[in-house]
């Protein structure tokens, strides 16, 4: 792992991988929707509403995703000390939000004909706002430091504290009444009929590469300016 | 049925404007950050 700690070895790597992983995701993501909005049948029961999914689904999974990457981040950071750790959790906690924020929305736009309410207070529901407000708590810690392209310890901390959530959302639906159905794709299966399933993949994968995508370029953009920055001090100690 | 449609349509419509947006801003930043590098380098 410490081969990539140099910043060069890892622009070496994230130059050509950046347009491969946006335009290859894009094109997914593109396949996806596409076969959700016009080759899968409605839903028995849910009708139309059913290809909602296509867009929640891997939004909530990158706004999970997202905070789990953010602690693992920071325990690389914390215990090895690795200079990328704390650039990839700054770059990782925007997207992060972006999704978690979408996920929220388009559920709530789901849920008013569906369930006949765009708002419940019930354990999913609430979990997730949760992780929302940990995300905007972590830029705020992350912006408030005094650390140029990294994230403090403290911030570190906090995203390996707040992970503590991710188990909670994720069995919400179980220990609590609630609302929202239970696990739909575990280990062991789905309970998705097929002709309604596969073009989640699509979209999982091709929004799993365009957030892929994003954190390196957001990485490319912060190892940028603490070059530039490094650059102009020591020509302005000159 | 078209009344549904319209529930699909925002939720894709939003999804599609947010991430295209996080995804441009984030190609635009790096752009500017690595030309700006570029330039300084070159002082």
């Amino acid at each position: 792992m410490h081969i990539y700690a140099n910043p060069l070895k890892f622009l070496s790597i994230a130059r050509p991988l950046t347009p491969w992983l946006a335009l290859g995701g894009l094109l997914l993501a593109i396949l996806g929707g596409y076969a959700g909005l016009v080759l899968t049948p409605p839903d028995y029961l849910q009708g139309e509403t059913v290809r909602i999914l296509y867009v929640h689904v891997p939004a909530a999974w990158l706004g999970m995703g997202g905070w789990l990457a953010l602690a693992i981040a920071g325990i690389v950071q914390l215990v090895w000390r690795h200079p990328l750790a704390g650039i990839a959790a700054r770059a990782i906690a925007l997207p992060g939000m972006v999704f978690c924020a979408l996920c929220l929305v388009t559920g709530s736009i789901w849920g008013r004909p569906t369930w006949g309410t765009w708002w419940e207070w019930d354990g999913r529901m609430t979990s997730m706002l949760v992780l929302l407000f940990l995300y905007l708590g972590f830029i705020a810690i992350a912006n408030a430091g005094e650390e140029r392209g990294s994230v403090s310890k403290v911030a570190a901390i906090y995203a390996i504290v707040g992970a503590i959530n991710l188990p909670i959302i994720n069995r919400s639906v179980v220990w609590w009444n609630s609302l929202h159905q239970g696990p739909s794709i575990t280990l062991r299966g789905s309970t998705i009929d097929s002709a309604i399933l596969w073009p989640l993949w699509l979209t999982l994968g091709g929004f799993s590469l365009l957030f892929g995508a994003i954190v390196l370029m957001r990485m490319r953009a912060i190892i940028a300016d603490v070059r530039s920055e490094a650059r102009l001090k020591r020509l302005a100690a000159r | 049925m078209s009344g549904q449609l319209a529930y699909v349509a925002a939720a894709y419509g939003l999804t599609i404007a947010a991430t295209l947006a996080v995804t441009g801003w984030s190609w635009w930043t790096m752009r500017v950050a690595e030309r700006r590098a570029d330039d300084v380098r070159r002082k």
